[in-house]
């Protein structure tokens, strides 16, 4: 049963996304400082996938960043970092393994489903389950949690913890629960960043399968033209409201995770003394804002106040140009890191 | 976007804020908090309005017998019979069956306060709309 209260010394900090939030309090906890930019750039997060046979709420899969955990696994193998990482298959085990590391003073990452979580506001409490949080201390039988995503630390207790821990459904995270056990005396963090970069190029110039990368943007903006006529009016602002809470909503710094990732370019500038990566900042930053763009003018339609008959045209070619933009900028990237 | 840009456009976020990357007055990026976006805001009051409307016509359903009370909490829950059957660890035709009023009407306790802790409620809060 609960014992003592704890009191891990650990120093919340609001981030824009999660998974890479929790990565950077973590890491920074252990003495490896390192920005949620650096995360996202080194876990190569940037990504685009469009895949309309998968339905989420009746909605297609639209998605601006890689899997979820993805990031995590590769920073961590990246940078040499020894995570221990357990699912459960029983409620009472699980938590009670969370309090046998809380009591070793060490914080926890959780993976929980956000319905759960009764501190959110209720405006974002949908059956998403692939939410990460940090546990940094105990209280009766509350929990201390630094929620990357929130401005200050909440309060949570047992029952709803362990229920969150438990979500059902697509991605379900059967209680999985992280710590980091031992970081390196030497990061290569060079290395890193190129191997990041690297693999997003990939993925994103010369995909293996046609529904991700710069393919999937053009594929999309050639699709969205079409909406209106094919799924008529209605279903199409379902469609584009979608589409803006991917790109806005979910904790993506803006723009779709673009702006992120211009400021892991910033950053990757100045680890590998490369002036040219902070040029492509600059036109990172600039198809960031094009896709923000893309939401204001989607936002506009969904509320019904633009003329419909070209107004999908203007979001096509907004999304062309984005697909467009991006080309030319990855490929630098690519040149410049080669 | 520029640090002045960020948006501060109150809505769904409540009192709280999120981050949005943005660029200094040095040309530096800098984490600002932002209290929403008003696109941001209307697509997700957009997928509210639809909860709420299919909501609405379950209620109209179970008030005329058409449907248990069980279809209405399963709606208010977001769940689809999919994910409360995992949730309940029944079977997804058994929980369909469920739905039916007069099967609903009958069912024994153990299954009746499987549902409510499913649901976080009683037992009587799961026989009735509120």
């Amino acid at each position: 049963m609960l014992n003592k209260d704890i009191q891990i010394n650990f120093a919340h900090q609001q981030w824009a996304h999660c998974e890479t939030g929790v990565l950077s309090g973590l890491l920074s906890y252990h003495g490896l400082n390192i920005s949620e930019a650096l995360c996202f750039g080194i876990g190569s997060g940037l990504f685009f996938g469009y895949f309309p046979f998968i339905k989420v709420h009746g909605l297609p899969l639209i998605t601006f960043r890689s899997s979820p955990g993805a990031i995590f696994k590769r920073v961590t193998r990246r940078l040499g970092i020894i995570v221990e990482s357990r699912k459960f298959s029983n409620r009472e085990t699980a938590m009670e393994a969370l309090d046998r590391v809380l009591d070793q003073g060490i914080p926890v990452g959780l993976r929980t489903g956000m319905f759960w979580l009764p501190y959110f506001p209720s405006h974002f409490r949908f059956h998403f389950n692939a939410h990460n949080l940090i546990v940094f201390g105990r209280e009766g039988s509350d929990y201390r949690i630094s929620d990357p995503v929130l401005d200050e630390p909440v309060l949570c207790s047992r029952r709803d913890l362990s229920r969150a821990r438990f979500a059902e459904g697509l991605l379900a995270p059967k209680g999985t629960m992280y710590y980091v056990a031992g970081i390196p005396t030497q990061v290569n963090l060079k290395q890193a960043i190129l191997m990041g970069i690297r693999e997003v190029c990939l993925t994103m110039l010369t995909p293996t399968i046609p529904l991700v990368g710069i393919w999937a943007i053009d594929h999309l903006a050639d699709k969205i033209r079409a909406w209106p006529k094919r799924l008529g009016y209605d279903k199409s602002k379902l469609y584009l409201g979608h589409m803006i809470r991917m790109q806005e909503e979910i904790g993506t710094g803006g723009g779709g995770f673009r702006l992120i990732y211009a400021a892991f370019l910033q950053d990757a500038s100045e680890v590998l003394t490369d002036k040219h990566l902070h040029d492509l900042s600059g036109k990172m930053t600039l198809i960031g804002d094009r896709w923000r763009e893309f939401a204001l003018h989607g936002a506009r339609i969904c509320k019904g106040r633009d003329n419909v008959e070209n107004s999908y045209d203007i979001l096509s070619d907004i999304l062309h140009d984005c697909g467009h933009m991006e080309k030319e900028v990855l490929r630098e990237i690519r040149k410049a890191t080669s | 976007m520029d640090k002045k840009e960020v948006p501060q456009d109150k809505g769904v976020l409540d009192h709280w804020h999120n981050i949005q990357y943005a660029v200094g007055e040095n040309g530096k990026y800098t984490l600002v908090p932002s209290s929403g976006w008003e696109p941001v805001n209307i697509a997700n009051y957009q997928a509210w309005g639809i909860i709420e409307e299919g909501l609405s016509q379950v209620i109209e359903k179970v008030s005329a017998g058409e449907l248990s009370p069980l279809a209405y909490h399963m709606e208010k829950g977001l769940m689809d019979i999919a994910l409360l059957a995992k949730y309940a660890r029944l079977s997804r035709w058994r929980v369909k069956r469920h739905l039916r009023p007069d099967v609903f009407c009958r069912l024994p306790l153990n299954l009746l306060e499987k549902y409510a802790k499913v649901f976080n409620i009683s037992v009587e809060e799961l026989q009735k709309l509120p």
